[in-house]
């Protein structure tokens, strides 16, 4: 699954040239999506228009397709030029409403309340749009350093090892999911982006057949639960 | 010596007496100059004025800037520090958006404005930022990341009863951050810390927005 990311009126990166990162990262998507086509892979991308689908429009696309794995393109506005970063979903610790408002919890020790609404959702089998990634970071993190470092090979200067960040775009995927954002906006021209897209395919390519039976061995998640 | 000589040494003479009072006169422009606040000192301290305590004691505190490609790092800054809480995290913070060591260490717009800082009993924060830093943080996973690292670097590393961050722009709960963070859900900061003693009086009391 590929997510170029922002689209219609959300342009996300701007640079000072002109170049929008919403056009960028269509373009990349559909360089790679050749790319992986022709090396056997089934690719469905989240929009291939100038069109801007909600975060939740674009996971449920990937939450739809059996062992899909999820990856969102993005260019930054900073960073060292013609390097590549890959981000995998970064966990918080679980949030206890009822122990934050409740008068005096003060000092008592993290409880596992909950409201009442999400402890009826988790019995039920259901999980929040918002958490579906959860059960998946464990997976998204090996794929996410197995991509950077193919990246780190063909990009120098980039990092060796994937970073965790809480991007929106992951949070609500459930599935293996991981973002790649390349540097930068300010590029002089589009096509110097757009030329990056055959090696990071070539990367997303190798590293799959790698990462599946690690995936597969390592961990699987602790709930079938469709994000509601 | 010929008459043209002398009057080229003559007019060589007064040039250098010339420049020599320019010089002295220059200089101490430049002295008063750079003893006069900038623009920017000006602007910070109508809108961000000190905050200081009761309880204020000069500190080492550790704010966390920008440090090269993809990171953030502490750098010690000399800094009263109030026992309270609520009042120590808005002196780091206004640190930190108003005092980075160069222009190439700015992590948060030279625009943002702490409106708010609440902690809730369980050692939840909560930071309410002014607009400016969502619409002037530069859009990028990178560049997101990196404001948001440092506010809970700072926070936690000076604040350490914080157990967690929520950010807020304008007072409400913001999707993201400038098209790629997440805001919607919470950073950790200190997660294992004891809930901090202040949070044993009302929200509304040492809790209270920050003006």
């Amino acid at each position: 699954m590929l997510d170029p990311a922002h689209g219609g009126a959300d342009d996300g990166a701007r640079g000072p040239n002109g170049i929008n990162e919403k056009d960028v990262v269509l373009a990349l998507a559909r360089g790679c999506r050749a790319e992986l086509t022709l090396r056997g892979y089934r690719v469905v991308m989240t929009r291939d228009s100038d069109s801007d689908p909600a975060f939740q429009d674009r996971a449920a696309i990937a939450n739809q397709s059996p062992n899909a794995i999820f990856v969102t393109l993005h260019v930054a506005s900073t960073g060292t030029p013609g390097t590549v970063r890959v981000y995998y979903d970064r966990e918080s610790s679980p949030y206890t409403f009822s122990q934050a408002v409740a008068p005096g919890a003060v000092g008592a020790p993290a409880s596992p309340a909950q409201p009442a609404a999400l402890s009826t959702a988790a019995a039920a089998g259901l999980i929040p749009w918002r958490q579906a990634q959860v059960s998946f970071v464990a997976q998204s993190h090996q794929f996410a350093d197995l991509v950077q470092a193919g990246l780190a090979q063909k990009f120098t200067s980039s990092p060796l090892l994937s970073i965790p960040a809480a991007v929106r775009d992951l949070r609500s995927v459930a599935a293996p999911a991981i973002a790649i954002e390349i540097s930068n906006i300010s590029s002089p021209s589009v096509s110097t982006l757009e030329s990056m897209s055959p090696a990071i395919a070539a990367v997303i390519a190798q590293s799959i057949p790698v990462f599946r039976p690690i995936a597969a061995a390592n961990s699987s998640p602790t709930s079938g639960s469709t994000p509601h | 010596m010929r008459k043209g000589t002398k009057i080229a040494l003559a007019a060589l003479v007064v040039a250098l007496v010339i420049g020599a009072i320019s010089f002295v006169g220059l200089r101490r422009r430049v002295r008063r100059l750079q003893q006069e606040p900038t623009d920017e000192q000006e602007r910070q301290a109508v809108i961000a004025p000190p905050i200081s305590t009761p309880t204020d004691v000069e500190m080492t505190a550790s704010i966390y800037w920008a440090a090269g490609a993809n990171k953030t790092a502490p750098v010690q800054v000399q800094l009263p520090l109030s026992a309270d809480p609520v009042q120590r995290a808005r002196q780091v913070l206004q640190a930190l958006i108003t005092a980075p060591p160069t222009p190439g260490q700015r992590t948060l717009p030279a625009d943002t404005e702490l409106l708010g800082f609440y902690i809730l009993p369980d050692g939840t924060a909560i930071a309410d930022f002014s607009d400016a830093l969502a619409t002037e943080t530069p859009s990028g996973i990178l560049s997101e990341q990196e404001a948001v690292d440092s506010i809970c670097q700072t926070l936690a590393s000076n604040v350490p009863s914080l157990r967690r961050l929520k950010i807020l722009i304008h007072g409400q709960e913001a999707e993201t951050l400038a098209g790629h963070i997440d805001l919607t859900g919470f950073f950790d900061l200190n997660p294992a810390s004891p809930a901090p003693a202040t949070a044993a009086a009302a929200p509304g009391a040492s809790s209270s927005p920050s003006p």
